[in-house]
């Protein structure tokens, strides 16, 4: 992702070159807001917003003791991530309506996955022990109320699905009135999506508020859109009413510059982000994360995510078990393997460590020691899986003529099974109070 | 309507937006100083041009002006033009009669994949090709349905399995069904999938490779459909999917939607991708082939 630099080595290249004065000029901080500018516009935040903050940053730079620091560059990514943090403001909660039922209401364009986010909502309310409803009111997609109606039935929610209706108004009303019916507490409209904002579409919602009087009405927003995030934003307040925002897609890496330029222009909260395609991939909006995210500052905590994605919890069990039962194979370390490469490659995965970007800008990193690995193990025999004992001369020479490899690359293979059983031993030890010794990690070096 | 009006058309607002900024730029000596070049700089990132392709072109311009000491409007709006439109290709998808011929639909979620498949099918139908599609998108609840409504709209055959299925095999009974029947456009409409899921990267390599195996004698045209309300997020997806399955080509949606458009010339500029199609409106005819200088010329007010 060298596309996109990220702020702090941006700011790190201006602050070495100040290193030695013993003040900032006027100059240097120009500098500084140019860069800001740059790594904010890279990030799709609007442009406008970009303009007030490299003026407040400005003035909060130039008050800051910026070159008493060590890292003058990581002073000012500081007051910069300080004041977007600021502006996303705190995290918000879902209105809840004092009646004990609750309608809301979910806006967007096309292709903002609208109707999988209204599922992950009733997920997740469902979760906290509410009884929601799903209803469907687009009635201009094809197969748009199917989407829901499926959805709805994995995640065992209610929904109302009416196939024939042709007016969303009436929809809404017979959705309500199912809702009140099943003894739900909390009514979820998915309404359509268009290409633009137009009178249709606003007339339309226009008159489905009127019907059902939503208390939470929410945008939902792509994390990847551009400039225009904020025009979209706009119109849709103005004419319609926000009460706030749901941006989705962030699993992706766009870093949603998007979010900062709605959030300041039309002062309404995000309320939750979507981060992944299933059901309860749905979380609270946490602005520092966010704000680092824009930054392009890596995100540890996506990366212990993402582990967490990748790893099996019961296949790390069984694991576990082996290891205690000192029956650890190389099928068990072929399976690890596999976990291992599910997380994506070494250099997406270096990228989410922040600092890392830059050091590791240049490495060369690759991916080919692990699938060597894995064609190794793959050509041998469940017996010798089970028991690399038997792994003698001719058997080590079929292996590579197997996996394409030479008979080197399968001792390298077993040496490795060895440390890691040698590895596993010592940590064992570890447990009762044996000091602590450096262990060689399995793969080369590559472990982690 | 012409097709030049098409664009026109879908353009409007963009075209309002520079217009508007340029003529309120040079207002009264009608030429243009630094300050309006940082001006028309800042016009072409909120289009969402980028910021390398904006300052390219701006760069461009100011050389233009050194040289002929020509600072009008009319002289830095051809300028601005010429430097656009050496950023960007554009290609011509075709589809012959008697051979099959494979659009492989690819891009992140909800950029209008299923649609556009569409949309080429009845356009592909009218000018009398034999046409048939893949729903291999067996991830998204209903997309299998929404695409046999569109099958039963533009009259078109729909190889479907269920959901959950695997994409690769319902390509490959797809391609034998398009063997068999002497099919000479099979589209393909892939599940939306965000280009940093590895797996599912990897799976569009796996559809990639069967079509390889199964149709070599088939023209293919791998296209990537990109939203036009994406921001600069557009470039790093195109990078990502051409290296999963060597892109060919880029389709533009949403062109007519609130967006402006500049993405098109950003991701075409990082990636040297040819642009193929612009989605101009929802209604069938509003699909049409990139034209370059027409989409210019849509975008820029008149010299």
């Amino acid at each position: 992702m060298a596309l996109f630099e990220n702020l702090s080595s941006r700011l790190t290249r201006i602050t070495d070159a100040m290193r030695g004065k013993s003040r900032v000029t006027e100059k240097d901080i120009k500098d500084m807001m140019r860069e800001i500018r740059l790594a904010l516009l890279e990030a799709d935040v609007n442009y406008q917003v970009v303009k007030d903050l490299s003026e407040e940053i400005g003035e909060k730079a130039r008050g800051a003791e910026i070159l008493q620091s060590l890292t003058p560059g990581q002073q000012v990514v500081k007051i910069v991530h300080e004041v977007l943090t600021g502006i996303l403001g705190e995290e918000e909660r879902l209105a809840v309506s004092p009646t004990g039922f609750t309608t809301i209401m979910l806006y967007g364009l096309q292709g903002t996955v609208k109707t999988t986010t209204a599922a992950k909502l009733a997920l997740h309310l469902k979760d906290k022990g509410k009884k929601p409803m799903l209803v469907s009111v687009d009635v201009h997609r094809p197969a748009a109320r199917e989407q829901l109606k499926i959805l709805a039935e994995q995640i065992g929610v209610d929904s109302y699905i009416n196939q024939e209706e042709t007016s969303a108004v009436a929809l809404a009303r017979q959705g309500r009135e199912r809702a009140r019916y099943m003894m739900c507490d909390t009514l979820i409209i998915d309404t359509a999506g268009r290409m633009t904002v137009d009178e249709e579409l606003m007339e339309e919602l226009k008159s489905i508020q009127a019907e059902v009087e939503p208390d939470e009405r929410l945008l939902v927003v792509d994390a990847m859109i551009g400039q225009e995030a904020v025009h979209i934003a706009e119109a849709f307040d103005s004419q319609v009413g926000l009460d706030g925002f749901i941006m989705t897609k962030l699993d992706g890496d766009a870093r949603g510059g998007a979010a900062l330029s709605i959030r300041r222009m039309t002062g309404k909260p995000i309320k939750m982000i979507g981060t992944g395609e299933r059901p309860g991939d749905l979380e609270l909006f946490r602005p520092d994360r966010l704000a680092s995210r824009i930054l392009g500052m890596g995100d540890v905590l996506s990366l212990i995510e993402k582990a967490s994605d990748a790893f099996d919890e019961e296949q790390a069990g069984r694991t576990m078990e082996r290891l205690k039962a000192n029956t650890f194979t190389m099928q068990d370390m072929l399976e690890q393997l596999e976990q291992i490469q599910g997380m994506g490659s070494m250099k997406e995965m270096l990228a989410m460590i922040p600092g890392a970007g830059r050091k590791l800008g240049d490495m060369n990193l690759d991916d080919s020691d692990l699938f060597r690995t894995r064609a190794i193990i793959q050509s041998m025999t469940v017996r010798e899986r089970e028991n690399p004992r038997i792994l003698d001369a001719s058997r080590r020479r079929r292996i590579a003529r197997g996996s394409g490899l030479e008979v080197q690359d399968v001792n390298r293979v077993v040496r490795h099974y060895d440390d890691m059983i040698k590895m596993m031993k010592q940590f064992g030890m570890l447990g009762q109070g044996g000091k602590r010794r450096r262990g060689k990690m399995p793969f080369g070096g590559l472990g982690f | 309507m012409t097709l030049f009006e098409t664009f026109k058309k879908g353009l409007v607002k963009t075209r309002d937006f520079i217009t508007a900024g340029i003529y309120k730029m040079a207002a009264g000596l009608g030429v243009f100083d630094d300050d309006m070049l940082d001006e028309l700089e800042m016009m072409l990132i909120q289009a969402d041009c980028g910021l390398m392709a904006s300052k390219e072109a701006i760069e461009a311009i100011r050389e233009h002006i050194r040289l002929t000491g020509d600072a009008s409007r009319a002289s830095v709006l051809t300028s601005l033009n010429r430097s656009l439109s050496a950023m960007i290709t554009e290609k011509r998808l075709t589809a012959n009669e008697g051979m099959l011929t494979i659009y492989l639909m690819v891009g992140v979620n909800g950029t209008g994949k299923t649609t556009t498949a569409a949309k080429l099918a009845q356009r592909a139908k009218s000018r009398g090709l034999l046409v048939m599609m893949a729903a291999a998108d067996t991830f998204r609840a209903a997309a299998i349905e929404q695409l046999k409504v569109w099958g039963e709209r533009t009259q078109t055959a729909v190889i479907a399995h269920q959901t959950g299925a695997d994409p690769a095999a319902v390509v490959f009974d797809a391609i034998q069904a398009a063997h068999a029947r002497k099919t000479e456009l099979l589209i393909i409409d892939t599940a939306g999938r965000l280009h940093t899921k590895k797996n599912l990267m990897d799976e569009l390599g796996k559809i990639r490779r069967v079509i390889d195996r199964e149709a070599p004698e088939a023209l293919l045209e791998t296209i990537l459909v990109i939203d036009a309300t994406t921001g600069q997020n557009a470039i790093i997806q195109a990078r990502a999917f051409h290296e999963a399955t060597q892109v060919s080509a880029l389709a533009i949606t949403k062109l007519d939607g609130s967006a402006k458009g500049g993405v098109a010339i950003a991701v075409a500029r990082e990636t040297g991708l040819p642009l193929c199609l612009a989605g101009l409106g929802e209604g069938a005819d509003d699909l049409q082939d990139f034209d370059c200088m027409l989409f210019l010329e849509a975008l820029l007010p008149p010299a």
